[in-house]
């Protein structure tokens, strides 16, 4: 037998766009544009070396998340996990990482807490915190306020934790744990203890819970669900980590980018101020606009599917680019521009699509139209107090966003 | 216009009642999709397609 002529050893897939263009902290990586329309499908590899389908174009993308056989469990074989950050390794999975039937059962635990007239019902209450912090800020007038830390960050943490019943003494533990999660200037090894230090928290409070049940969603968890035996303790818990988490970065992070783009596209602000009525919509284009899900939802295929002409593997890995698909042009006509009153906004997926698609949108919706109208009524002269190349922008984060954002006024 | 339901399938993000209040609805206990309306109004029409196209979980059939 004669030794075929070694081949040349193919060329490792490129990893992720995660970059940024030059000089636009708003846009999506310019890659997707390229890949949208030459390799919609296409294979990245993955930190830890593995191999993954990246898909970039509306259509598949709403495809693949809308399909069951795209699987959200983490522990099926090529699920692509490396290169994850957010609490991927807890020990309990949390619903999100689930498939039905159990994913449904858990999750139809606390839909109704999220339904649109029980957070409509919220809205006073979410309008009252953010006056509080509101007035706080403006006696700081004078001097450069970070506005993540002083509203972007606590208005989701003290409604998350309205929500879960976290007792009023406990709010500035709660608050300087969830800071520190968030934050950049921490070491790896302060923010893993916080991670740790909050895990242990939500434990004493379910336990203390589970004593005197109250009437908020752990409560209402333990009584209806627990007491039953539908789940255990531990469930409970993991509910409560992933409310948290899942309803806390995500604003905070929408929160600082939509005021900083209204800061810095003063005719957009001033036609906003003029007409409230237009926040609405706002919101929903500043989502598809942002996508600060940066490197996901991801799925693992459980058969052989094809997708846009493409056929992916069972076993095989898929992340979703929803910056990328929410700047299509197929979907959405001039996509790179920011337009409140764009009528197709609403179709964008930043909140996902399919049957996981986020449980908490009403409440992220409320809680962004609340505090964006009240910056703009209190606020007008409010601008960055830094260039904005010096602003820290999450570009290392699954969660993309600002670190801090020094403000005036 | 006839409306349908698959309301097994919905996930209860309730898009629906955001775009068409007057003729979806959440159930109390589980946030679960209700119609209010199953031949609504033509002022109605385009709301209702408008919720079957976002709808995430493809519960909402519309035949017209
Ligand atoms: S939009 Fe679809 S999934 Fe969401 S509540 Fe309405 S019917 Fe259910």
């Amino acid at each position: 037998m004669t030794p075929s002529p070694a081949s040349p050893a193919p060329a490792a897939a490129p990893a992720l766009p995660v970059q940024p263009p030059q000089g636009c902290p708003f846009d999506p990586p310019a890659e997707f544009a390229r890949l949208r329309t030459e390799a919609p499908l296409s294979k990245i590899s993955l930190p830890d070396g593995t191999e993954a389908w990246l898909a970039t174009r509306y259509a598949d993308i709403r495809a693949i998340l809308g399909d069951t056989r795209f699987s959200s469990d983490t522990t099926r074989p090529g699920y692509p996990l490396s290169g994850m950050t957010g609490g991927a390794t807890t020990e309990h999975r949390g619903f999100i990482r689930m498939d039905p039937p159990e994913h449904t059962r858990l999750r139809r635990m606390v839909t109704r807490e999220f339904m649109v007239k029980r957070v409509e019902a919220m809205r006073p209450e979410i309008q009252r915190l953010t006056d509080e912090l509101c007035d706080a800020m403006e006696k700081r007038a004078g001097q450069d306020v970070d506005l993540v830390e002083a509203l972007a960050l606590p208005v989701p943490s003290l409604v998350i934790s309205l929500l879960l019943g976290v007792p009023y003494d406990d709010h500035e533990l709660f608050q300087r744990l969830t800071g520190t999660l968030l934050s950049r200037t921490v070491t790896h090894e302060e923010r893993e203890g916080a991670r740790e230090e909050l895990r242990s928290y939500l434990h004493r409070l379910v336990s203390a819970k589970e004593a005197a049940p109250g009437d908020d969603i752990l409560g209402r968890l333990i009584t209806e669900q627990q007491v039953p035996g539908e789940i255990t303790h531990d469930d409970v818990v993991a509910f409560a980590a992933l409310l948290l988490i899942a309803g806390h970065e995500t604003t905070a992070n929408m929160i600082g980018l939509s005021a900083l783009t209204l800061m810095r596209d003063r005719e957009t602000a001033d036609r906003l101020r003029a007409e409230p009525a237009l926040i609405r919509g706002a919101v929903e284009e500043l989502l598809r606009f942002h996508s600060i899900i940066r490197n996901g939802p991801r799925r693992a295929a459980t058969e052989d599917i094809e997708i846009g002409g493409q056929l992916i593997r069972a076993g095989e890995g898929v992340v979703v680019a929803v910056p990328s698909a929410n700047r299509d042009p197929e979907v959405f006509a001039d996509p790179d521009a920011l337009d409140v009153c764009r009528p197709n906004a609403q179709h964008h997926v930043a909140f996902g699509y399919g049957i996981h698609q986020c449980l908490g949108q009403a409440l992220a919706r409320v809680e962004l139209q609340v505090v964006i109208g009240t910056l703009l009524r209190r606020f007008p002269e409010m601008r960055p107090a830094v260039p904005v190349d010096e602003i820290p922008f999450r570009s290392d984060m699954a969660i993309y966003g600002c670190h801090t954002l020094p403000v005036t006024w | 216009m006839n409306i349908t339901l698959d309301a097994d399938k919905c996930c209860a993000a309730g898009q629906c009642v955001l775009v068409a209040p007057e003729v979806f609805d959440q159930r109390d206990e589980d946030g679960i999709v209700v119609l209010l309306d199953a031949a609504p109004p033509a002022d109605q029409h385009d709301a209702v397609r408008e919720a079957a196209a976002i709808c995430p979980a493809a519960v909402i059939k519309v035949d017209e």
